[in-house]
């Protein structure tokens, strides 16, 4: 009886088997391939392709020696702190905040323009930044028109130019969780605050922000998973160039892969982009976990 | 793969309506295959309580933040040995895979809204699980199905990197890919057409984009998705 009840139960969850397969062929198999390849000298064509050879930790200690593994390192710490953690997170809060005060028109026209360049397919995102920061693009146009020198904003800045560019396409993910977030703080609360005397910033500081913490690190957490993982704007805006000066670990790991054919050495690289991802996703996990006890 | 060598360069409308009608089908197609298996396994687990659910949720929840971009330099050698490489239905099901995670908690939230009391009704009637799933769940949930199908589909629509690693040929590719070489390199770029092509191609997202923002009221994807 008892052995038929849990039989039952397991035939219950038999829906679950398509997307146990999936997630298990297409997700954690490459996860797993990719710990294993890092090992080893595979490559894209020749001998090695065939038949790699198990070579040990070598593609590790490689990774410290190569001078651009550490430039990507520091690149792409660059990239996620100043585009996502500062420029999304504050600007996104910022015209959340903002919006909560504007007339509708105007909140509604704001909104509609910062989500727009979140829907663009990002390959069209990434060709409109390139063609506003390119020698001849708009940006330069507009200084022409004032009176001002431009740049090769791409050659000269590169690093500055993708990170405006992902600020630009990734705040509307922001500022959409902080509305959401800031839309469910009680009126009254801040309103007592208020009548007590609390100023502005104050208010902002003491009782909106801790209001909305679990809010500010989900959003912290998601983009910085979404920014860690950006390889088309950079590919599209200047192909990590000039000469590795915008080069971060999505990008270094396809170079090393399809260009120079060493996939030993770009799954040593994925791997670790895969358990930085890892280290965050349970963190964030652990983070929902807390929030709901 | 003969009428791509032979007839890809020169007729423009070929050059367009390809790639568009690739990426529908790719784009369809994931979205097909990723809400058929998320209604599947958020059924078990919006319904019936099993030790499995919470570690399953978890984990599922930890897939989500994968960086794509970062295994893709496995997923080639992958497939590459399973000889998946250039095939659209493989592509399809390897997209399908990664949106998953995030389409299981989605699909999973809108179940937990529809009552319980109407599926009993049906499950004391004679109706097996699945059957209450199919007559009673997901005509409830068909804004939720909508929102998940159309947040998938927007998603695979606009990937790039995927399909630019995983899709080979010129006559497979999807229009993110072909719309690439207009781009060709930098300094010879045809920005006029690049420009006709982009908005083309931009116009179906923006589209279903503002249907589900409508419909559902704003933040779409994150009232499912991100408050859990």
């Amino acid at each position: 009886m008892g052995e038929r009840r849990t039989v039952r139960q397991q035939l219950r969850l038999l829906p679950v088997v398509p997307s146990v397969l999936l997630l298990l062929l297409f997700l954690a198999a490459p996860v797993l391939w990719s710990f294993h390849a890092s090992f080893t000298n595979a490559a894209l064509t020749g001998r090695n392709a065939r038949n790699p050879t198990w070579t040990g930790v070598e593609n590790y200690a490689r990774l410290l020696g190569d001078s651009a593994f550490p430039a990507a390192v520091v690149l792409t710490v660059t990239f996620v702190v100043a585009s996502a953690v500062l420029g999304q997170n504050l600007l996104g809060l910022l015209i959340a905040g903002l919006m909560t005060r504007a007339r509708k028109p105007v909140s509604a026209a704001v909104g509609t323009a910062v989500v727009a360049a979140w829907v663009l397919p990002e390959i069209v995102a990434a060709f409109a930044a390139y063609a506003y920061f390119s020698k001849d693009g708009t940006l330069n146009q507009l200084l022409g028109g004032v009176g001002a020198a431009g740049a090769d904003w791409l050659y000269a800045y590169p690093m500055v130019a993708v990170v405006l560019a992902n600020i630009w396409r990734g705040t509307a993910f922001s500022m959409l969780v902080y509305r959401a977030a800031l839309a469910d703080v009680p009126r009254d609360i801040s309103e007592a605050a208020l009548m007590d005397g609390a100023g502005g910033w104050q208010r902002l500081v003491f009782i909106t922000l801790p209001l909305i913490r679990s809010s500010i690190a989900t959003n912290l957490m998601l983009v910085t998973l979404q920014t860690l993982a950006v390889f088309t704007l950079i590919w599209v805006m200047t192909a990590g160039g000039p000469s590795n000066a915008s080069t971060t670990l999505p990008v270094l790991a396809y170079q090393e892969a399809f260009k120079f054919g060493d996939i030993g050495y770009g799954t040593a690289i994925a791997s670790v982009l895969i358990v930085l991802g890892l280290v965050f996703g349970i963190a964030y996990v652990r983070l929902l976990k807390g929030e709901k006890r | 793969m003969l009428r791509s060598t032979t007839s890809r360069p020169s007729s423009p409308p070929e050059l367009l309506l390809g790639p568009l009608w690739n990426s529908f089908l790719l784009s369809g197609g994931t979205a097909a295959v990723t809400l058929v298996a998320a209604v599947l396994a958020a059924y078990p687990l919006s319904r019936f309580q099993s030790r499995f659910n919470r570690p399953f949720m978890y984990s599922i929840l930890c897939g989500t933040c994968l960086p794509v971009t970062a295994i893709m330099v496995p997923v080639y050698g992958l497939f590459v040995q399973l000889r998946l490489l250039d095939s659209l239905p493989a592509t399809v099901l390897f997209m399908a895979a990664t949106a998953l995670p995030m389409a299981i908690w989605m699909a999973k939230n809108f179940m937990d809204a529809v009552p319980l009391s109407l599926e009993e009704a049906a499950w004391v009637d004679g109706a097996s699980g699945l059957t209450a799933l199919r007559a009673v769940v997901l005509p409830l949930m068909r804004q939720g199905l909508g929102v998940v199908f159309i947040f998938v589909f927007i998603q695979t629509w606009g990937n790039f990197f995927v399909p630019f690693i995983l899709l080979l040929s010129p006559s497979k590719q999807p229009a993110s890919v072909s719309i690439f070489s207009f781009f060709g390199q930098h300094g010879a770029i045809a920005y006029g057409q690049l420009a006709a092509f982009s908005i083309l191609y931009s116009v179906p997202v923006l589209v279903l984009y503002v249907l589900v923002a409508r419909g559902a009221g704003g933040s779409f994807a994150l009232s499912g998705a991100v408050k859990g």
